[in-house]
Order: C-alpha cells, then sequence, then structure tokens
C-alpha cells in the first residue's frame, strides 16, 4: 500500500484501478476520496452491493488483516473504519432501496460496566456490510438491557463485547439467566473483545469467540447457514 | 545480572521507577529487575509471549523469578504462562486494581464505569502513551471517539507531586471530564515486593536493569 497519496482525477481510473484506488485510500483513512470513489461507481452503473463488497468491504478486510500482523495499528483502523462508515451512508438508503433481505438480524453491546466500543461498532459495521441487520443498544448493558432488547428484536444472533478482564465475565451472568429463561438456545451468542479467547468463550457457554471484526462475518455467517440446514433437516 | 542477586522480578516499564523507589524505600537488596516496554501495553497480547522469552532467559541464573504485571488485559493467557513456568505475578486485572487495592477499585469502577484512570506513570507519558500512541497528534479528531463514553478522570496517586497532580487535571480539563484524585500510594504492589524481595535470603544488591527492546 502506498504511504502518500496525491490529488488526482479518481474518475480518469479504470473500474479495475478505482477499486484498488479505494483500498489504498480506506488504509491510508482518506474519507473524502472513499466518499467520491463510491459516487463514481454508482454513476457507472455498479450495484450498491457490488461497491459495498468490492471497494469498502474488501478494504476493511486488509486492513483488518494488517492490524492483526501488526502493520496497523488502532488510530489507522479507526480512520479506515471512519473512511468505510463515510461510504456506507452513501450506499445506505440505496441498499434498502433494493429490498434484499437480509441474511440475519444482530442484536450487539458492551457488557456492564464497560464502556468500550471502538471494536464492537467496527464489528457492527463489518457485520452490516456483509449484508446483516444490525441492531446496536450500545455501552454498559445489564442483563435486563440486553433480554429487553432480544425480546424487541428477536435477532439471530447475540453480540456481547468486553474490554476489560474486569468486565467480561459479566458475559457469562447473561448467557446464564438466558439459559435459566429458557432462551439461550434461540439465539446465537458471539463474544468478542481484546482479553477474550476460545477457551473463554467455551467456559463461558457462548457459541463462539470472534477474534476481530472478519472472523465475526465469517462466524456469523457460518452458524446462521449450520443453524438453518439443521432446521431443514426431518427430525 | 547484578553480582550474586538470586532473585529476579520481571516487570512492567511502567513500575519500574515504582519499584526503585520502593526497593530504596525499603532497603531491599539482592533483587534484580527487569523491564519490559510500557508500550507493550497497547497490544496486550504480546505480553505473554514477552514475559515467557525474559523468564526464559534468565531462568538459569537466578533462584527465584517474580512477574510484576496485573492481567493487564491478556484475559488469563499471561497466567497460562506463569502456570507453565511456575512463576507468580502481581494481583488483580491491572494496575490501577492493585495499587487501589481490589475493593477500592471496584468501587471506583462501580461508581462510575466511564473512569479514565491515570497514575503517576501514565501522568508522566501520557502525551507519549496516549496522544502519540493512539494517533491524536496527528489525527486530533479521534479523541473523540476515543473519550466520547468517559466521563471522570480518577488520578491514583503513587507519590505525591504537584506538577504531576497539575498535569493530571489538565488532561481531565482537555477532554471535558471531571476530575478526582485518589491518593493510593503503591498499595498492593509494595505488600507484594515485600514478600518478594524477602523470599532471598541472602541480599547482596539491587540494581534496576535497563529496558530490553521488544524481542519478536
Amino acid at each position: 500500500m502506498s504511504e502518500e497519496t496525491e490529488a488526482f482525477d479518481l474518475d480518469g481510473l479504470n473500474d479495475e484501478e478505482l477499486v484498488e484506488q479505494v483500498h489504498d485510500d480506506m488504509y491510508n483513512g482518506l474519507k473524502d476520496e472513499v466518499v467520491e470513489a463510491t459516487h463514481i461507481f454508482l454513476r457507472r452503473g455498479w450495484a450498491p452491493d457490488r461497491v459495498l463488497n468490492d471497494a469498502l468491504v474488501e478494504g476493511m478486510r486488509i486492513v483488518g488483516i494488517d492490524f492483526r500482523d501488526g502493520i496497523l495499528f488502532v488510530p489507522e483502523v479507526l480512520l479506515a473504519a471512519n473512511a468505510m462508515k463515510a461510504g456506507m451512508e452513501v450506499l445506505r438508503p440505496l441498499l434498502a432501496e433494493t429490498g434484499a433481505e437480509p441474511i440475519g438480524k444482530v442484536v450487539i453491546g458492551t457488557v456492564k460496566g464497560d464502556i468500550h466500543d471502538i471494536g464492537k461498532n467496527l464489528v457492527s459495521m463489518m457485520l452490516e456490510g456483509a449484508g446483516f441487520e444490525v441492531v446496536n443498544i450500545g455501552i454498559n448493558n445489564s442483563v435486563e438491557k440486553y433480554l429487553a432488547a432480544l425480546a424487541e428484536h428477536q435477532p439471530d444472533i447475540l453480540g456481547m463485547s468486553a474490554l476489560l478482564t474486569t468486565t467480561m465475565p459479566y458475559m457469562k451472568v447473561v448467557i446464564d439467566t438466558l439459559e435459566q429463561q429458557g432462551l439461550r438456545n434461540k439465539y446465537i451468542v458471539l463474544v468478542g473483545g481484546a482479553p477474550l479467547n476460545d477457551e473463554f468463550a467455551r467456559a463461558i457457554g457462548a457459541d463462539a469467540y470472534c477474534r476481530d471484526a472478519a472472523v465475526a462475518v465469517e462466524t456469523a455467517k457460518a452458524l446462521i447457514a449450520a443453524r438453518r440446514r439443521d432446521a431443514q433437516k426431518p427430525p | 545480572m547484578t553480582r550474586d542477586a538470586r532473585v529476579l522480578v520481571v516487570a512492567c516499564g511502567a513500575l519500574a521507577r515504582e519499584i526503585v523507589a520502593l526497593t530504596k524505600m525499603n532497603g531491599w537488596v539482592g533483587v534484580d529487575v527487569q523491564c519490559l516496554p510500557p508500550e507493550l501495553h497497547n497490544r496486550p497480547e504480546r505480553i505473554p509471549q514477552a514475559v515467557r522469552e525474559e523468564i526464559a532467559a534468565a531462568r538459569d541464573r537466578y533462584e527465584r523469578i517474580f512477574v510484576a504485571y496485573a492481567d493487564c488485559g491478556t484475559g488469563g493467557r499471561l497466567d497460562a504462562v506463569l502456570q507453565e513456568q511456575k512463576v507468580e505475578r502481581l494481583p488483580g486485572a491491572h494496575c490501577y486494581e492493585f495499587f487501589a487495592t481490589r475493593s477500592a477499585f471496584a468501587s471506583l469502577a462501580a461508581d462510575e464505569p466511564g473512569t479514565f484512570y491515570l497514575t503517576d506513570f501514565l501522568v508522566r507519558h501520557f502525551e507519549r502513551l496516549v496522544i502519540v500512541g493512539l494517533g491524536i497528534d496527528r489525527h486530533p479528531e479521534l479523541a473523540a471517539e476515543y473519550f466520547r463514553n468517559y466521563r471522570r478522570v480518577v488520578y491514583l496517586v503513587q507519590a505525591h507531586d504537584s506538577e504531576l497532580a497539575a498535569t493530571a487535571r489538565g488532561i481531565a480539563h482537555r477532554f471535558g471530564l471531571e476530575y478526582v484524585e485518589r491518593h493510593t500510594g503503591y498499595g498492593e504492589l509494595e505488600t507484594s515486593l515485600r514478600a518478594w524481595a524477602g523470599s532471598n535470603e541472602q541480599a547482596i544488591d539491587e540494581r534496576v536493569l535497563e529496558p530490553m527492546p521488544w524481542r519478536r
């Protein structure tokens, strides 16, 4: 990826070059350029979901890989996410017009006692980019708030996030409550956050730990597909 | 290695000054301290391996090794390494907790989850670790994203210093947050170090070694 960008006419690039340029611009956190390129794709007749997947989601996937590998750090990821968010704001009304059914519904929130939401918001955005309907219930969520959101929105997936070692055990409180109320099997439960790992997710009874936003999307897709396959099997 | 020292403390670089102060204050001798870079706190997933490497490198030269880290955002992965190495660490989740002590920290966190904690070290190095480390110097617009859910700053004071207090107050003011100061002293860092230093039967000398560069 280039470290410097020069002002030039994005419209002068062919489609393939423009896609690569969007990936570069997202990598460099250039929000205005990403928005401009999004408009150009649309003017060229690209379907909104193609712009979303080929340009924005793929650009963010590359950023995610380099963050995981220690090449990029939090500030760069945030800037890239802001650029993607700006592009998605252009696309969102157009995607809604297509009437495409979401591939699943997710309620996602940070647990009680924890106000960290940067990673959780990134996961929300990537899930939305992948075609999920996402209900983001914010930070510092008590078990009552999770249950109320689940009852109201009837999602396929519950996503819980925590950044603190001191708050991550609260995820078990939520899962245990779902068990007690006979609701646990109704939802796929995904958990994430820097101090978590697979072992913790297993220990608290979650369906999966998602290391990063890209893994969250892949896991959500895979588990929803598996659940739907199971539902179609004869008893 | 200090001549004939038999105890090594592998420490977070953010605790170096405090450990030196405690060592001098209490006259502990015969303890070497090896610091890891404090920047590891921005990538806590790297702490367990860094600690493992320090322990492995020092194992043959010391009778006992201790680790001056709390869990520090490793989510139990540091504990897994320490269990494997049979090495003890500081109690709690992070330095805020062992400075304030567990019950006092739990009370602070429950009172206001949106609390940004400062220690003497963090106040001294706020610009480098937070402003530069999180890219706020290059992209000031990111400050709003990092701090939007915080309501207050609580400065956990280890050793009173009016200049540091003024800096801490300035940090709170900069981000529009309420400012609270709590004198904690060294809390459980002191009690743990006392126990570890006491494990050294032949006290000889004390010295803090230079921080090691990050080893991949």
